[in-house]
């Protein structure tokens, strides 16, 4: 099968139904994207499929052959990417840091859409959890970022 | 044990006053592996092991320190970063004296050794002590490098050292412009003898202790390049994946489709394990898959087996339990005579509360790597907040010395108190037995699913309270029995005739003035599994007993606020914490009053003294669609003095958060001996829409340092109830709030 990921074909060798998560860290070992609970519910998983984020965790990967798969690992070539890893090191988000790359994942696809999220926007789509409650910390990046 | 070390005495020395280096000889065996750490990076360790019968923890310099060709500083950390930003503070401290800028330091976490035993003779990264139990000894460490480098350079220049000066790595001679860097210093300062005493840069002068000096981890934490242990890969190696028995104690018998599952992609073998089925496989997707698949008959435990789970174990039987246990325990604070004293209180109040059993929840799920290797070491890469402890569990589990088991410590995704050793609740002991069946490296990952089986609980606690109260509704007596069993006394042994302290720690020994009181354990032993959790005691019961507080204030027509003052008229740093919170929330005000946008709201105030840190907590709510909203949260915290009040403010925050969590969302409900749900989602955490605004204020009154990481917690459930008491009228005795319904305010 044949995935593009971060604008590079690779060929993977993975039967068609391993969730897209175990594709990239054990066939690509891009261990960037983490795994949190591997049922959609913490968005540690989090990738960027043809510019959306998605829970890689419970996407078969099939399901993604002819899509752009973005993650963490690209994430400073794209411009929008940048200014958000910018924000988040200038608000000191990260604490343990496990949940930041599907944070600054959602982040960029949320700002590559719409430029300018009002706070309820941004609130609809930060939704990914985050045990060490770094939320303050990522609604001051973010309403920072909103600015444009 | 380990939560409860006695208060670390003061940590600041006299500034500006020499102090005294009497242990030349270790210092001096140091310099000559200063140079060798620069030039052979990994050795030096290894080396300073053999003298283990001679070392005094905190002495040796490259046991800590290497400073590399390049001039970057290399800091090997006794204590392991999950998020608390110990590494950035320890390149503060150390660069301060150092005199090398924090940002030239990469921090790692240093492998078992006698160095790092820097608490009490012990070594973990827990009861918020990485900090104010290591800040005197790195400051020393930086200044006794220092101290030698400026030797080197006087050596080399021919110049009195009085004559030499620092500026960030490098020494500098300003008479002549001359300069010499650290990196070229280094190894001629192994041929010299350090002096008896060295001078310490005055506090007024620190450039980065006190500072809000950026992470040093902001950069790679926001970029994915953080290597957890669950990344940790070595050639060669399988994945494995675990079934456990549903209820603890359980062993797996017949599996009804062993072939099938042999069969299936990737898989490599099947391990029958204690407690556990496993699957080997060449990733692990497919080692779960088929792990999963397994039709495995568990047999029950044996009777008499040691914490077998019993098959009609509830946790509302447990509370049930719990509430019936009869008192009057085993005291843990008595003053005056509060039996006698309740008798002749004009109005008695009770009352009886509860919190639930927690998991711990950090998002990184448990892994581990074994490796053994051909020379009969063992190669352990595990998450652990003690190195030497699991270094010697491993041994015991390995069936060989502890010297043969290598420990690597990557930063931890998060722990908040799961990883210290909890027996059944560690994977490394299967890894190793894996990697040994298989002769390859083996991988073991804990799905969420089995993390939620067997993680070690924070226990449920529960706690009857009794209150008199005098004709002016002044509370005379006190009267508390704190029911069940901490963690200490799980996992280090319990005195059965003593209190002990993490079971009693929030309700014994507040500041208030209330003139008769006894605060009691009656110990009860938890089924289920139980470690330390984030605040340990502190996080349920400083709830118990500042929300009953509240009732006693009520009971008596008193403002809470005022009267927490009023009973803190002797306790200066409480009094002026609590003033200081009330403040920063803009002036006390209970209410119910209405916001800005229309909404009825209420504040709730608490106060809390752990880990040798006091804390004043504030929380504003109202009530929408039934449930709680928690808008703001106020926190006055002093844990006397700081290294970095960003990193401080951010643990604070961080604290609140999970306090939250616990008080609004989280319970581990147990139904027929099994978790009832073994995922996030169901087990609901705090989402980012449902954290308040967090507001800190630090208030460092000189006291001697105290911990940073987990006071921001116990404040937050007992404030957050109490407004919501101070709205509704309604009081809830048992978290989480969730249980309960509210009808719109
Ligand atoms: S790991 Fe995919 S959502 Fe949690
Ligand atoms: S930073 Fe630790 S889970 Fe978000």
């Amino acid at each position: 099968m044949e995935l593009t990921i971060n604008g590079t074909k690779r060929q993977v060798d993975a039967a068609a139904d391993t969730p897209l998560l175990w594709v990239i860290r054990e066939e690509l070992g891009l261990t960037g994207t983490k795994y949190g609970c591997g049922a959609a519910q913490c968005g540690a998983c989090t990738v960027l499929a043809d510019g959306h984020p998605i829970r890689s965790c419970v996407m078969p990967v099939s399901a993604v052959a002819n899509q752009a798969i973005t993650t963490i690992e690209s994430i400073e070539e794209d411009p929008v990417g940048k200014r958000v890893v910018e924000a988040w090191i200038e608000h000191q988000v990260p604490q343990c840091g496990y949940c930041q790359s599907g944070q600054v994942l959602t982040a960029t696809a949320l700002l590559k859409q719409n430029a300018k999220p009002s706070e309820a926007e941004i609130a609809a789509a930060m939704i990914n959890l985050c045990r060490c409650g770094t939320y303050n910390a990522i609604a001051d990046a973010m309403q920072q970022l909103a600015k444009g | 044990m380990p939560m409860h070390m006695p208060q670390i005495p003061d940590t600041l020395p006299t500034d500006g006053k020499p102090f005294n280096l009497s242990r030349r000889r270790f210092v001096g065996a140091s310099l000559s592996a200063l140079v060798l750490g620069a030039l052979l990076p990994g050795k030096v360790v290894r080396a300073a092991q053999s003298q283990a019968a001679e070392i005094k923890p905190g002495t040796r310099v490259p046991a800590f320190l290497e400073i590399r060709p390049d001039g970057t500083a290399l800091l090997r950390s006794p204590f392991v970063e999950g998020g608390q930003g110990i590494y950035t503070a320890f390149a503060q401290i150390v660069g301060e004296k150092l005199d090398i800028a924090p940002d030239r330091f990469s921090v790692e976490c240093a492998p078992p050794g006698a160095d790092y035993l820097l608490v009490n003779g012990a070594r973990f990264t827990g009861g918020s002590f990485s900090v104010r139990s290591s800040f005197e000894v790195m400051r020393r460490l930086g200044a006794s490098t220092r101290h030698m480098l400026l030797q080197a350079a006087a050596t080399r220049l021919k110049v009195p050292l009085a004559s030499l000066t620092t500026q960030p790595g490098v020494v500098v001679h300003t008479a002549s412009g001359r300069t010499l860097s650290y990196s070229e210093l280094a190894a001629l300062a192994a041929a010299l003898q350090p002096p008896e005493q060295v001078p310490l840069r005055a506090r007024k002068d620190f450039r980065w202790i006190g500072k809000s000096v950026p992470r040093l981890d902001a950069h790679d934490k926001s970029t994915g390049k953080v290597k957890y242990n669950i990344d940790a890969e070595v050639e060669g190696m399988l994945l494995a994946a675990v079934q456990h028995a549903p209820r603890m104690g359980g062993e797996p018998e017949a599996i009804a489709n062993e072939s099938e599952v042999r069969a299936m992609p990737g898989v490599h073998s099947i391990h029958r394990l204690p407690g556990a089925v496993a699957v080997v496989a060449r990733r692990w997707w497919q080692a779960r898959r088929a792990v999963e698949s397994l039709k495995v008959d568990w047999k029950e435990a044996a009777p008499g087996t040691p914490h077998a789970m019993p098959a009609n174990f509830s946790s509302a039987g447990m509370r049930a339990t719990l509430a019936a246990a009869p008192g009057p325990g085993i005291s843990a604070e008595s003053i005056g005579d509060a039996a006698k004293a309740l008798e002749s209180a004009s109005q008695v109040i009770e009352a009886t509360y509860d919190a639930p059993y927690l998991v711990h929840g950090q998002l990184e799920p448990p892994s581990a790597l074994a490796r053994w290797n051909t020379d009969g070491t063992l190669e352990l890469w595990l998450p652990n907040q003690a190195q030497e402890m699991f270094q010697q569990a491993a041994a015991r589990a390995a069936g060989i010395a502890p010297d043969k088991v290598i420990v690597h410590s990557s930063p931890l995704g998060g722990f908040f108190g799961r990883h210290f050793l909890y027996g059944t609740a560690n994977p490394f002991p299967q890894a190793i037995q894996l990697a040994k069946a298989v002769g390859r490296p083996v991988k073991l990952i804990w799905s969420r699913e089995e993390e939620f089986l067997r993680d070690a609980l924070r226990p449920m606690g529960l706690a009857r309270l009794r209150a008199g109260i005098d004709e002016n509704g002044l509370p005379q007596a006190l009267y508390a029995e704190a029911v069940g069993e901490s963690p200490t006394e799980r996992w280090f042994g319990r005195q059965p005739d003593k209190a002990n302290d993490s079971a009693v720690e929030g309700i014994a020994e507040k500041p208030y003035a209330i003139p008769d009181r006894r605060v009691a354990q009656v110990y009860l032993e938890h089924p289920p599994t139980i470690g330390f959790w984030r605040s340990v005691g502190h996080s349920m019961n400083d709830f118990l007993y500042e929300s009953f507080f509240d009732e006693v204030a009520d009971a008596g027509k008193q403002d809470p606020y005022e009267l927490r003052l009023r009973l803190l008229a002797d306790k200066p740093r409480h009094k002026a914490l609590l003033q200081a919170v009330a403040e920063l929330s803009g002036g006390w005000k209970r209410g119910p009053f209405s916001a800005s946008d229309g909404s009825k709201r209420a504040r709730g105030v608490a106060m809390a003294s752990p880990f040798g840190s006091e804390v004043a907590t504030i929380a504003e709510v109202s009530i929408e669609n039934g449930s709680v909203v928690v808008h703001d949260v106020w926190v006055a915290f002093d844990p006397g003095s700081i290294v970095n009040p960003a990193i401080v403010e951010a643990q604070v925050r961080s604290a609140v958060a999970l306090g939250l969590s616990s008080t609004l969302l989280e319970e581990a409900v147990y139904e027929n001996g099994m978790p009832r749900v073994r995922n996030f989602g169901a087990y609901a955490i705090l989402p980012p829409g449902r954290m308040p605004r967090v507001h800190v204020r630090i208030v460092e009154s000189g006291t001697p340092m105290g911990g940073v990481g987990e006071p921001g917690l116990p404040g937050v459930p007992p404030a957050v109830i109490n407004a919501v008491a101070a709205l509704t009228g309604q009081r809830v005795r048992s978290l989480p709030l969730s249980k309960t319904h509210f009808a719109g305010a």
